[in-house]
Parts: structure tokens; C-alpha cells; sequence
């Protein structure tokens, strides 16, 4: 652990504005730290690069070339792409996850919101056991938290089929075509609120308390003291739940995955774009079709959470 | 879909013979070979038959090889398979199940190394392998020579002109299952003909509320596949080279269509996704009173409605003109060899004594409870004469068997059912589930599967 103490010590030195005519050579006590600083990163360089770079360049690679079960490998240049945006399949999907976006996320993250400022107002009672009974949903693996919200949905033994003859109402039809996605969100939301308001609530722990006693001196309530201090003090956290669940929802995979067995008519090949991606690598056999749409997906993913930022940054200085 | 997740209840008898007939099973693959004498010219085999000399030298040299299949208990087999050859050592793998250890196998064939040296695959994915010359032709290893222990279109099944590219490990015919309970709640008889069935269908809903006579899923192709063969169509076809056939635009499949509109019209049929848990439990419960089903079905049921033993009974499927007899197949399984194996000798002879030689194909048939389309299980009297307490001291052994005989020859499938089937689901199959216009998703799922064909580089007929 020698790297803080010689910062300390040499940093001065090799300021610009002191360091004068030296400037150009480094020191050997600085080169020793600059070896040093790539031999700690270099593990995981390494890795990175085997594992999501040259994956990744690869992908870029296949997904330019057409390869037929008769007639073998040919390259297309940018066709695939060009199929893929007239592709009505993948297009569907674009915007069934971006209804899901729309309508999802602002209410999971508002409810996030919600429950982070109520716990750190400090007025709940048993609140780490509520913290944890609102975060422990996210620690349930999602193929079990989608197992389970697939038994609740059973449109003929779910519990919510029981109740609802127990009422004689007719029973809600959660797996069905107009309600999937829906149910769908429910899960989602369900899943993810605790995970975003641990973010949130961890950051506002972070806000210095003089400024809440400072807005009370002045007759702030607690409610304008959350909207006019508290929140846009953690604007930053905010706003990487909201990307992280942009990225979340675009990638949508492993829910309707598993309840594509419980609706495998519903749930089509195409449902989400990962969904179609996946099918149409591993039951169409085309790799370079499917390397394409899940790159123009990638593509996608970062203008939007691009645009969320830069929208974002624009209220922020307005 | 072959047999799946047979439980296991009667263990091994037969042990006895092992020993004994071990030795036969070098005997029995004598002369044989495929070609007729001279050297093979075009299709099919170009390569010698191997000679016993050669068979007994590659048994009794030191060999590993590594076999793919999702069988339970498919260790039984090898242990055999092992104690008969000695220095054969096979290093079993469950890859995952049918979809799933496709995937892996192409995966392994592209990257060139990791393909096992035996497989089991499904009748209907044979022509996908072969299509890119991935299996090994098993004609002269021995395998010609079982044609007459099979029944003729299961063998039609396994080849492409001369070329033998898998030993049948079981089938699965089709036939029906009824919960005679039930039945006899409702008055009824098991239909005999499609047009009784319905009938029976619409007895069945009033007679007992919240109970169907049957359930046709929108997620399984491949019975639906089965209902049509049973039919007399012959929807898919495939030269082996570069020429498919999709005809789904013919009256035996639009017959059988319009037939299950119209229950599913009536709501005379529930229309539930099968093998999940929904389904499973209709199936114990009383949701469903038949299941149109194939010879394995018989044993997965008692697995999965074990509570309902005794009340259910077997019976063909309903014919389309009184006194039809004919039958579909549903499912179903094969060993083949990777054309890439280093020894195919030893490979072939894994595939085919296993599922040919008495002692481990009575395993399966008895303790596995596999339908062995070979002669030495369909002509076993134990097999036969089994009466399961499940199906009220019925021998449905014997019933299917007789089915077996029943199945039309010349079914063929196209070289990428994976795609097929998929689009099944999302086309026909979501017609079914949502009880739309079910003409509209056959002509979509036809579309599908020609454009895709097209789009491979298929000459589309």
C-alpha cells in the first residue's frame, strides 16, 4: 500500500507548473508507480478484453457476412442490418419493450423514490426491518422470482384464480395476450424497486444534514424539503436508476423467457428483442442475422440512455 | 419430445443373460454389410462394409469414446455395453435435452473439436445433421442388416436412399388415453371415429361441468404433426441435397385443421399449453379426459397423474372413416455417429448393441420404459403381456405395439424442424391458443417456414 504515501509526497513534485524543466522524462519513482498502476489493472484488462471485447469485435465480424444452411458463407457488407430495420418481428418488440419502458419504469422508480424518502425520514417504525423486506425481493434469483409470479398467475390453480371463485368473479387473465405485459411489469417492478431504492435511499444518507436544518430555519416543511432539497440533491442517483432501468428494459430476457412455457402463444419468438436475438441465433441458425439485431439493439440502448442523460443535464443547468 | 423423465419403478430383471449373450452380439453382425457386392458408385454408401475381422479388432483394441444422450439412466446401457467390450470405455454425457443439445452439438461440429462420437437425436432433426454430411453413414457397420427387425416406416425413418444414419432407440405411435372414470360419468363410449369424438366431446361438457374430453395445446407441434401424419398428409419433404417440400395447403391437413376449429369454435376442447404445471395438473385432476398421445405417453402419464391410477385406459386414436386404422408418430429417438468420430467401428457398434442387443434393449424397454421398435422387445413375451395396475390390468404394451404397425411410410421432415416447430407456436399454434382462424395460421406457418427455406438457400417445392 505504498501508492497514497508516494502521491502525497512526490504528487508535488511532478505538478507541471513546479516540475519546470524535467517536465518531459518522469521520474523513476514515477514510472516505478505508472508500472505499477498497469500491473494492478492489467488482471483485469485481460479479462475484459477476452471476455467482452473480443467477443464483442467478433460479433461485429459475423454479423457482416450471410451464412445459408445451402450455399455456405457469404459477405453481405451491411444487409443484415438493413434487413433488420425493415424486420417487422424485431420491430414489435422495439415497441412492446418501449411501452414497457414508459409505463414501468417511471412507476417503479417513483415508488422506489417513495419508499427511500419515507425511510430516511426517519419516521417509520421497525424501519430496517422494512428496508430489508422492501430490498429482499431483489435478492431472490429472477428465475425464481418469475417461477413463483408464474404459479400466482395459474389462470386455473393460481391463488388469484382462487380468490376471485371464491368471490365468483371471473378469474383475472393474467397470461393472456392483452394482460402479459402487464403482468410482466408487476414482475419487474416487484423485483427491482428495492434494488433502486437502496441507490437512492444510500444517497440520500449522503446529504449533508446542515441543509435540512437550514431549510427548516427558513419554514420549510418535511414535504417541501424533500422536493426542493432532498431529491434534487441525489438527482445523480436518479438518474443512474433511470439509466440502469432503460438498459434493463431494452434487455428484457429471462421473464418472459420462463413464462414462455406457461404462454408459450402469447410469449412469441419475438417477444422482446434479446428474446428474438437468442431464437434467432440458436433455433434459426443465424448467427449473423442475430449478431446484427442484438448490435442495432446495443445501438439503440445507448441513444436512448444518451438522450435520457442529455435531457436530464439540460433541466439541471435550466 | 422423446419419453420424457421416465420414472423408474421395476429394476433390472434379466441380468442373468447378460454374460450369455454378450458374446452372441459379436456373432450376429457378421456378413451383412450394405453394399451389393462391387464398389459402391453413387448415393449412398462408398465405403466397404467392415469385416467381423475388422469389428473384432477395433472391440478388442483400447478405445474411449464419448455418447450424448438425455436418457435417464442411460448408464445401465454402458455398464452393459462395457462388460461385453472391455476395452471399450464410453464416457457418458447428458447435454441437455433435445433443442438444447442440438445447439450444443452444431456448436461443437462448427468449432471442430468437443462433438461427441455417438448421439441421440430425434427422428425429425436426423435430416438437419445429414444435410451437412455430419452423420455417419452406419449401413456398412452393420447396421443394414437390421432392417427386418423393424417395422417398415420406422426404417424409412433412419435412412436416405441406402444410408442408415441412426439405430432406432424408441417411437413413439400414436394412440388415445381415457380416463374411463369419466367416461362413464358422461354415458360414454371411447369414440372409435373423429366424428364420434365430437360427439363425445359435447356429452362430456354437459354431462360433467369443468371437464374436457380432451385438450389441444398450441405449443406442441409435434403432436399436432402427428394428428396430421395420422391423416395421410405429407406436409414436409427433403431430396437429402438442396430441394424441400412444404405442402400444407392439401386436404388432409386442412381436414384435420377445420376438425379442431370446430371444437375449439364449440369450446368443446380446452386449448391449454402442455407440459408446464397447469397442464400437469389437469391431467390429475380430472381437467382432461383423454390424451392423444404416443407409446410413451402411457408411463409419463403415471408419473404425472400417479393419483389417478386405474381409472385410465388405452385405446387408438379415433380414425377418420370407420374401420381406418392408420396412426401418426409422436416423438421418439435415435443413437447416430458423427461422421467426425476417430473410431467409427467402435462408435457404430455402441450405437446399435445397445439398442439391438437383447440384454440392454429389454433394459430399456422394461426398466427404462422406452418403446424399442426392434423385434427382440415388440416380440417379447414380458413385454407384451405387461398388464400396469395404472391402466386397470390393460396390456397396452400390446396395444401400441399393434399401433406400430399402423403408421404411415413415407413421412418426411424437413432439414430444419427446429425452425418449423418454432414457428408452429407463433403462427398456427397461437390460432389454436387464442381460438382464432386457425386456415389464416396454417397459411402463415407455411409462409413462415418457405420464406425461411428460401432465405437458406432451399429450392422451396
Amino acid at each position: 500500500m505504498t501508492a497514497p504515501t508516494t502521491t502525497g509526497s512526490a504528487g508535488g513534485a511532478t505538478a507541471p507548473g513546479r516540475a519546470g524543466p524535467r517536465r518531459r522524462g518522469h521520474s523513476p519513482a514515477v514510472r516505478r508507480q505508472h508500472r505499477a498502476a498497469y500491473l494492478l489493472v492489467a488482471p483485469f484488462m485481460v479479462v475484459f478484453a477476452a471476455m467482452l471485447v473480443v467477443p464483442l469485435v467478433y460479433a461485429a465480424y459475423l454479423s457482416l457476412f450471410r451464412e445459408q444452411l445451402v450455399g455456405g458463407r457469404s459477405f453481405v457488407g451491411l444487409a443484415n442490418y438493413a434487413r433488420a430495420l425493415g424486420d417487422s418481428a424485431f420491430g414489435e418488440g422495439v415497441l412492446r419493450v418501449s411501452l414497457f419502458l414508459v409505463i414501468q419504469v417511471p412507476i417503479m422508480l417513483g415508488l422506489a423514490l417513495l419508499f427511500a424518502l419515507a425511510l430516511d425520514s426517519g419516521r417509520l417504525y421497525a424501519q430496517r426491518f422494512v428496508r430489508l423486506s422492501i430490498f429482499l425481493p431483489y435478492a431472490v434469483p429472477s428465475v425464481v422470482a418469475t417461477l413463483m409470479w408464474g404459479y400466482l398467475y395459474g389462470p386455473d390453480f393460481g391463488p388469484f384464480t382462487q380468490i376471485a371463485e371464491g368471490l365468483s368473479l371471473p378469474a383475472p387473465p393474467f397470461l393472456s395476450s392483452g394482460w402479459m405485459l402487464g403482468s410482466l411489469m408487476n414482475i419487474l417492478t416487484w423485483e427491482f424497486i428495492g434494488y433502486n431504492m437502496i441507490i437512492m435511499f444510500a444517497a440520500l444518507r449522503a446529504v449533508p444534514a446542515d441543509l435540512y436544518e437550514a431549510a427548516r430555519m427558513d419554514g420549510a416543511g418535511e414535504l417541501r424539503i424533500a422536493w426542493s432539497i432532498k431529491i434534487p440533491a441525489i438527482r445523480s442517483a436518479i438518474l443512474l436508476t433511470v439509466i440502469f432501468s432503460v438498459i434493463g428494459s431494452y434487455q428484457l430476457f429471462n421473464e418472459p423467457n420462463l413464462l414462455q412455457t406457461l404462454a408459450p402463444n402469447v410469449i412469441d419468438s419475438a417477444y422482446t428483442p434479446n428474446l428474438y436475438a437468442y431464437n434467432l441465433a440458436f433455433t434459426s441458425q443465424d448467427l449473423n442475422y442475430a449478431a446484427a439485431v442484438a448490435f442495432l439493439l446495443a445501438a439503440g440502448i445507448a441513444v436512448v440512455s444518451y438522450v435520457v442523460q442529455l435531457t436530464s443535464q439540460r433541466r439541471a443547468r435550466s | 419430445m422423446t419419453a420424457p423423465r421416465t420414472p423408474l419403478r421395476s429394476r433390472s430383471r434379466g441380468r442373468a443373460l447378460a454374460a450369455a449373450l454378450a458374446g452372441t452380439a459379436l456373432v450376429l453382425s457378421a456378413c451383412g454389410g450394405g453394399g451389393d457386392g462391387g464398389g459402391g458408385d453413387d448415393a449412398g454408401s462408398d465405403v466397404e462394409p467392415v469385416t467381423q475381422e475388422q469389428i473384432d479388432e477395433a472391440m478388442s483394441t483400447p478405445t474411449e469414446l464419448t455418447f450424448w444422450t438425455w436418457l435417464p439412466d442411460a448408464q445401465k446401457e454402458v455398464d452393459q455395453f462395457e462388460a461385453a467390450f472391455p476395452e471399450i470405455s464410453v464416457n457418458l454425457v447428458n447435454a441437455g435435452q433435445g433443442l438444447d443439445q442440438y445447439t450444443k452439438l452444431r456448436t461443437a461440429i462448427r468449432a471442430g473439436e468437443g462433438a461427441p462420437d455417438v448421439v441421440q437425436i430425434e427422428y425429425q432433426y436426423l435430416p438437419s445433421f445429414t444435410l451437412n454430411g455430419d452423420l455417419l453413414d452406419l449401413g456398412p457397420y452393420g447396421a443394414s442388416e437390421l432392417q427386418d427387425s423393424y417395422p417398415e416406416w420406422v426404417w424409412e425413418q433412419i435412412t436416405e436412399g441406402d444410408a442408415v444414419y441412426g439405430i432406432p432407440q424408441d417411437i413413439g405411435p400414436m394412440g388415445s388415453l381415457y380416463r374411463q372414470d369419466l367416461l362413464d360419468q358422461a354415458g360414454i363410449e371411447a369414440p372409435t371415429t373423429w366424428a364420434d369424438f365430437e360427439e363425445a366431446a359435447r356429452t362430456m361438457k354437459e354431462a360433467v361441468p369443468g371437464t374436457y374430453l380432451t385438450n389441444m395445446p398450441g405449443n406442441d407441434p409435434g403432436q399436432f404433426v402427428g394428428l396430421l401424419w395420422q391423416n395421410g398428409a405429407k406436409p414436409f419433404g427433403f431430396d437429402g441435397d438442396q430441394t424441400v417440400t412444404i405442402d400444407l395447403d392439401t386436404p388432409e391437413v386442412t381436414e384435420v385443421v377445420d376438425y379442431w376449429q370446430g371444437l375449439i369454435d364449440e369450446d368443446l376442447v380446452s386449448t391449454d399449453a402442455d407440459f408446464n404445471d397447469q397442464w400437469y395438473q389437469g391431467l390429475a385432476n380430472g381437467k382432461y379426459a383423454s390424451w392423444q398421445t404416443a407409446a410413451w405417453g402411457p408411463v409419463f402419464l403415471q408419473g404425472t397423474a400417479g393419483n389417478t391410477s386405474g381409472l385410465w385406459r388405452a385405446a387408438p386414436l379415433p380414425a377418420w372413416e370407420e374401420g381406418d386404422t392408420a396412426t401418426g408418430n409422436w416423438g421418439g429417438s435415435t443413437d447416430a455417429v458423427l461422421s467426425s468420430t476417430e473410431n467409427p467401428i467402435a462408435a457404430a457398434q455402441l450405437a446399435k448393441w445397445i439398442n439391438t442387443d437383447p440384454e440392454p434393449a429389454l433394459t430399456l424397454a422394461l426398466d427404462q420404459f422406452l418403446f424399442v421398435p426392434h423385434d427382440v422387445v415388440l416380440e417379447d413375451q414380458e413385454f407384451l403381456d405387461a398388464a400396469p395396475e395404472f391402466f386397470g390390468g390393460q396390456q397396452v404394451n400390446k396395444l401400441y405395439s399393434e399401433l406400430t404397425t399402423e403408421v404411415d411410410t413415407d413421412f418426411g421432415w424437413l432439414p430444419f424442424m427446429d425452425y418449423v416447430y418454432n414457428s408452429f407456436n407463433d403462427t398456427l399454434g397461437t390460432a389454436i391458443d387464442e381460438g382464432g382462424d386457425m386456415e389464416a395460421g396454417l397459411a402463415a406457418w407455411e409462409d413462415d417456414i418457405t420464406s425461411y427455406a428460401e432465405q437458406q438457400g432451399f429450392t422451396v417445392q
